[in-house]
């Protein structure tokens, strides 16, 4: 159990960090963007908003950073961060739940999905080696390199159309109102298609090749000798004697790029004009929403620790010797 | 380009040197890389002067094909697109080759410093690494880019060669955790030599090989985040690079207008480059651990006439008395 405390103690001072850099950073934007929403606005801010927005974004210069830190802290606590600029006066986190539910089916879902494919393939692969499957890995190399957005580009341009099964951008009809009907459901997985086979054709190339190359340096082990020594079928030597073992430091590379699949996989939302947080950080860089791109960058961070936790107790359950170290 | 010496220097045996380093070139995957990625070098050099049209130059050929006079088409203002991704080059590859190096310093003090001292500080430089692992990049990258007064092709290199050591410090700390324990290292210990000489002169040349191909990763990792950002429209500036071609073809609805020619060039450039690099890297991989190699020629015709594929980790039977159907009876 030791080991799943220290993991937690980690993701508690991770997620911390995380939320102190969300602290600072609104303190060296240079200028006054508070300022420049009321320009905008052109006079149509009462005055106690307008101070409202002043103690949330942190330029209430009359406090000392302490307090402020204290008082950002206390915020967070009770879920308060802040207006959104853009959707103005809708708080940060009324947008963010409009958002997350769509990355969380759509980004959840492949890359789970991205990761076992990929991970199963490369077993094959690496079982393999010598055969006709070593072809496949300059492709997957080729694949691996193109970055999540183009290949999403070139879906739209090739796949979608005016007549096309494939619609080109949204998540659900415009026409349809959210119910949890079937004709609403087969919209949402219509639309959910292209989307989530970009994703998931972008990131599997990546486990394919690790997982190859484990399986690679697994098969020479001894005790994959043995198990072939002992007359078991090739089948049962590739899955549990090979594969189980190959499969751990895949696990943990999981978790650790796990930050860096999610980035990309909201830049897939951005071109297919998906309606998760990958479109609204989109939209909020665009109208220098900061408050929401902050909100963004917090919400996804803790999400992609939980995401990070699961993998870990994964491993628990994969690896008896971390049970072992008590 | 510091690709080939550095890895050539890998091995810390003295004598064949000259020998091992025509080996990683003859690697053939590492060859590929090495040219396509001398061809990108070159051209991110001469790129300005050989461009046929200025990139941000406008003219009355609006958003037309591929042609002979503007070989990937025009933009919706008459920019030619080919002196556009020509031009773009240059930004790409300094921003990967300067976070490469700013990452790799950062990895290589973080990385075998907490290697190598144990104690209390050797754990805090770790916590270190692994949060800004654990921390989204992307987003990372966007709120702070968003708040710097002013983002050109060096500040985006910066920032993200300062944000992304973290998994060469990782992979670093844990080699020189398993070399600090060998008996050449306790040796030199023994006779008293120092610190940082043991660190410069026995641990380091050992961990040529991990550098390099971290550096390697690293580059990728930038040359795609910059493309990244620039195509959602951050520090695009008045540089170009081929993000800023895919943010001008994305706001610009190249999509639906059918103007495809406006964002697969860029696209496979990337692509290219990022091939490349990964060509590199598994050069690198495959010289540290041969078994990785491709198997070559594997398959063995036996003298009853079956084929018998050869494995490691298999003994292969080629001659059955009684029946043979066992393929790799072991």
């Amino acid at each position: 159990m030791s080991y799943l405390l220290k993991r937690i103690a980690f993701y508690l001072f991770t997620a911390w960090a995380a939320i102190t850099i969300n602290f600072f950073i609104p303190r060296v934007i240079p200028g006054d963007p508070v300022q420049a929403l009321i320009t905008r606005s052109r006079g149509q801010m009462t005055s106690e908003a307008v101070q409202s927005l002043y103690v949330l974004f942190g330029l209430d210069k009359d406090a000392s950073l302490v307090e402020q830190y204290v008082d950002y802290l206390g915020q967070l606590l009770r879920g308060d961060l802040g207006l959104s600029f853009a959707h103005f006066p809708s708080p940060v986190t009324q947008v963010l739940g409009d958002g997350l539910p769509w990355t969380l089916g759509l980004v959840g879902i492949t890359t789970v999905l991205g990761f076992l494919i990929g991970t199963a393939l490369g077993t094959g692969i690496g079982w393999r080696r010598g055969s006709w499957a070593d072809a496949l890995i300059p492709v997957t190399t080729f694949v691996s390199s193109i970055p999540y957005f183009w290949l999403g580009l070139i879906a739209i341009a090739l796949l979608t159309g005016p007549d096309s099964f494939f619609p080109a951008s949204g998540a659900y009809d415009n026409g349809l109102v959210p119910n949890p009907d079937l004709e609403f459901i087969g919209s949402v997985v219509r639309h959910g298609i292209l989307p989530a086979f970009t994703i998931l054709i972008s990131s599997m190339a990546g486990w394919i090749l690790s997982m190859r190359n484990m399986m690679v340096t697994v098969a020479s082990e001894d005790y994959v000798t043995v198990a072939h020594a002992k007359g078991l079928s090739d089948r049962r030597v590739m899955v549990s004697y090979a594969a189980r073992n190959a499969l751990l430091p895949n696990v943990s590379g999981f978790a650790l790029s796990l930050g860096f699949i999610v980035g990309g996989t909201l830049l897939v939302e951005i071109v297919f004009s998906y309606p998760g947080l990958g479109l609204q950080l989109y939209q909020a860089v665009g109208a220098k929403d900061y408050p929401l791109m902050q909100g963004i960058f917090l919400i996804i961070t803790l999400s992609v620790l939980l995401a990070n936790f699961l993998a870990d107790v994964a491993y628990l359950a994969l690896d008896p010797r971390t049970r072992r170290e008590g | 380009m510091t690709v080939v010496p550095t890895t050539g220097t890998a091995t810390p045996v003295a004598a064949p040197v000259k020998r091992r380093r025509l080996r990683f070139v003859a690697n053939p995957k590492a060859t590929t890389g090495l040219v396509i990625l001398g061809f990108f070098a070159l051209i991110a050099v001469v790129g300005p002067w050989i461009a046929p049209y200025d990139p941000s130059g406008r003219s009355s050929d609006l958003l037309q094909g591929p042609s002979a006079a503007h070989w990937f088409g025009t933009t919706h203002l008459g920019q030619d697109i080919f002196s556009q991704v020509v031009v773009g080059t240059r930004s790409v590859i300094v921003v990967g080759f300067v976070a490469g190096i700013v990452a790799t310093i950062l990895s290589i003090l973080v990385g075998v410093t907490s290697g190598y001292l144990a104690g209390a500080g050797s754990e805090v430089l770790s916590a270190l690494s692994n949060v800004f692992l654990v921390l989204p990049a992307l987003p990372l990258m966007i709120i702070i880019t968003s708040t710097l007064p002013e983002t050109g092709t060096l500040t985006i290199a910066l920032v993200i060669g300062l944000t992304s050591w973290a998994w060469g410090a990782r992979v670093l700390r844990a080699q020189t955790l398993s070399l600090r324990g060998r008996d050449y290292v306790e040796a030199a210990r023994a006779t008293g030599e120092k610190t940082w000489r043991i660190i410069l002169f026995e641990i380091l040349p050992n961990l040529t090989a991990v550098i390099a191909s971290g550096f390697v990763g690293t580059v990728i990792f930038a040359v795609t985040l910059e493309i990244t950002l620039a195509f959602i429209g951050i520090g695009a500036g008045s540089d170009w690079n081929w993000g800023t071609v895919l943010y001008w073809a994305q706001s610009q609805q190249a999509l639906a207008q059918g103007a495809w020619w406006w964002f697969v060039p860029a696209g496979l450039a990337i692509a290219l480059l990022g091939t490349a690099l990964s060509l590199v890297n598994f050069g690198i991989d495959e010289f540290v651990s041969p078994r990785l190699r491709g198997g070559g020629k594997s398959n063995v015709k036996t003298a009853d006439g079956h084929t018998v594929r050869m494995r490691v980790g298999f003994t292969p039977v080629l001659a059955t008395k009684t029946r043979s159907e066992g393929r790799e009876t072991p």
